[in-house]
């Protein structure tokens, strides 16, 4: 800390030799550390030994060969391309991209509604705040199974495809799920989401820019104009120059199901509903919490100052709050992204109901269970090495 | 009401009595609930005039000031301040907040920004002044508070008394015309009030309209026009602060005093 180079200052510890007797407080600790890694191996090796011991007794093959073997087994909905017929290690591969499609999607959409239902328990409204408070009890009360069942049921309560609701021009809801119109894909299309993610970035390096020139001014720009033109003008104007294709992929009932459209099956329209509900009342009281911990002095001094509501918050009271938010957010996130192994109850075909499914098929337990573990793994690490490097960016210096 | 109705004969040379008073309330009540914390407040601030506010704890002091900036919200009379009246309307706030500066006993500097920054932040987003500008008023104004070298540092690495001389520069900031401090020195060790009694003293010299709720009685009778004693969400007494002090008429007054002067 200090930076006088006094030399008295800079002085080594002095060294301390062990003594060999039980009253020394180190040659304990040596002791107590070799007797824990000793049990621990222990029980490793006594693990390993057992499980290869059995194997080898019930005549069960180990090895990674299966992978390569035709699966056979039929999933109901792919991100990517697959068929009875591929291997195990694609039927996996899908298993994973519907974890990831569920977990992804879910994350933002418990975010979003985590944080409304927060800053509602906030309100001053009596209503909106006693109705945010009855959500987030009931929802943290009631178990997330029965929750995922209860939305399962309530869909699979939905008519049959030929009666099923239909609120506007080719959207179908039914049993068999959500039905909704779509286009047929072409490259002009990617072309168009390409110009999509370019307009938002535009937007902000847009905005970054007529800050740091109010910075210099002092005058304020709309940056919504600008940003909007942006967001819409730039894919609307690709797709356009592309010649603009558009053929209809519209739902249509032949016999007993529809055809064609872009689909949201029933079980992973309840997973989502189901986890994203259930998340969202934890969410909700983190950034409550996070809120609140920023004292009510910040809000009055930056009100006498004159400046307006949602500066205050987002100058002064966010990144305050953020801190206290961001490290139990990541857990939720890690939560979600668990919880939703729970798929397997209502049939959506996750990796655990894939893997389930392969080691039932090939018999080799500790594979599947293997895959399983890696999969969650990598994905929760992922989330929280992102949560870290975002806390880090963020993280306030006060001293 | 007993309180003796101020003339202009011991007003400041600083205050003008001819203009408009600078903060006018007029007959305000509040109530929190059932409490009723304002009854009937009265008084007449003129410009440049200089106030000190007193009475014991849970007597409506800190609420009556934050009236005036509508940090709280009276129920019933009128404000009015700088000639806009407080309303609900949001543009009047706005108006008023932009006009009067808080210091508050917390100090509140917001600890994630500069000494700079939070000196600089209102100017920038309220005055809309180029950020150069703002930094160089802020440096002005921490050079007249005595801690421009500490400029880049957080609050967090400052002692109290350095907190609230960067609170008084950040609300000078704003170039206001109206000061208010809440018990600015209440929350600092013995050895810091000076220098913040100091840096008010200083800017109370330059004619500031300023309002304080204080028990420190040397600073009212250095700088104060008139002092007012407020008891139990009403004001008992008000004058010069030699008669007050020297000559209270008021049972709670006498009693006040003796308390304050025990603790002494």
């Amino acid at each position: 800390m200090s930076d006088t180079a006094d030399p008295r200052l800079l002085r080594a510890p002095p060294k301390k030799g062990i003594r060999l007797s039980w009253t020394d407080e180190r040659l304990r600790g040596i002791v107590w550390q070799l007797l824990v890694v000793g049990l621990v191996g222990g029980i490793i090796w006594w693990l390993v030994s057992n499980t290869a011991h059995n194997l080898e007794v019930r005549r069960i093959a180990t090895g990674w060969g299966f992978l390569n073997r035709e699966a056979g087994l039929p999933i109901g909905e792919s991100l990517i391309d697959y068929n009875p017929t591929n291997t195990y290690s694609r039927a996996l591969l899908v298993g994973v991209l519907n974890t990831l499609k569920v977990a992804v999607v879910g994350i933002i959409l418990a975010t979003i509604l985590g944080t409304l239902i927060g800053i509602a328990r906030l309100s001053k409204n009596w209503l909106l705040s006693r109705l945010a408070a009855t959500y987030i009890e009931v929802i943290r009360d009631l178990p997330l199974l029965l929750q995922l069942l209860f939305w399962y049921v309530i869909l699979q309560g939905l008519p049959a495809p030929r009666q099923s609701l239909n609120p506007m021009t080719g959207v179908f809801l039914s049993n068999r799920g959500l039905k909704l119109p779509w286009v047929q894909w072409q490259d002009a299309h990617s072309f168009a989401l390409l110009g999509l993610v370019a307009g938002i970035v535009a937007t902000f390096l847009y905005a970054r820019s007529a800050r740091a020139k109010r910075m210099t001014d002092g005058q304020p720009r709309k940056v919504w104009p600008v940003g909007l033109g942006l967001i819409l003008g730039l894919p609307l104007l690709i797709w356009a120059a592309l010649g603009a294709p558009w053929q209809g992929d519209i739902p249509a009932l032949r016999g007993f199901n529809f055809q064609g459209g872009l689909t949201v099956t029933p079980e992973y329209f309840a997973l989502l509903l189901g986890l994203v509900t259930y998340t969202a009342g934890f969410i909700a009281e983190i950034v409550r919490a996070g809120i609140q911990s920023v004292p009510q002095g910040q809000w009055e001094a930056a009100e006498a100052l004159g400046l307006q509501r949602g500066r205050i918050m987002r100058q002064i009271v966010l990144p305050q709050a953020l801190r206290v938010i961001i490290p139990p957010m990541t857990s939720q996130y890690l939560n979600l992204t668990k919880n939703s192994s729970l798929a397997v109850a209502i049939g959506y075909q996750d990796i655990v109901s894939i893997s389930n499914t392969t080691l039932n098929q090939t018999g080799q337990a500790i594979e599947g269970i293997a895959i399983i573990m890696a999969v969650y793994l990598c994905i929760s690490l992922s989330i929280s090495l992102f949560m870290n490097w975002y806390n880090a960016r963020i993280a306030l210096v006060e001293r | 009401m007993s309180a003796t109705m101020d003339t202009a004969a011991h007003l400041s040379s600083a205050a003008r009595t001819d203009g408009p008073p600078a903060i006018l309330m007029d007959k305000v009540n509040k109530w929190y609930g059932a409490l009723h914390v304002l009854r009937d407040i009265n008084l007449s601030v003129a410009q440049g005039e200089r106030v000190v506010v007193c009475g014991p704890s849970g007597s409506g002091k800190s609420t009556m000031i934050r009236c005036i900036n509508r940090l709280e919200q009276h129920q019933e009379g009128r404000i009015v301040v700088d000639n806009i009246e407080l309303t609900d309307d949001l543009r009047s706030l706005d108006a008023i907040r932009r006009e009067v500066g808080m210091v508050f006993q917390s100090f509140n500097l917001f600890p994630h920004l500069t000494i700079l920054e939070n000196c600089t932040l209102a100017p920038i987003w309220v005055r809309r002044m180029p950020k150069k500008e703002a930094e160089a008023l802020a440096m002005e104004y921490l050079t007249r508070v005595k801690i421009p070298e500490q400029a880049n540092k957080y609050p967090g690495q400052l002692s109290g008394g350095q907190q609230q001389r960067v609170a008084i520069a950040r609300a000078l900031c704003m170039k206001p015309k109206i000061m208010l401090f809440d018990e600015p020195t209440s929350a600092l060790d013995p050895e810091m009030i000076k220098e913040v009694l100091d840096t008010m003293v200083m800017l109370a010299d330059t004619g500031m309209t300023m309002i304080c709720v204080t028990h420190e009685m040397g600073f009212a009778r250095q700088v104060a026009d008139r002092v007012v004693f407020m008891d139990r969400g009403e004001i008992v007494e008000s004058g010069v602060p030699e008669q007050l002090f020297n000559d209270p008429k008021t049972e709670r007054l006498k009693t006040f005093l003796s308390q304050i002067l025990r603790g002494h």
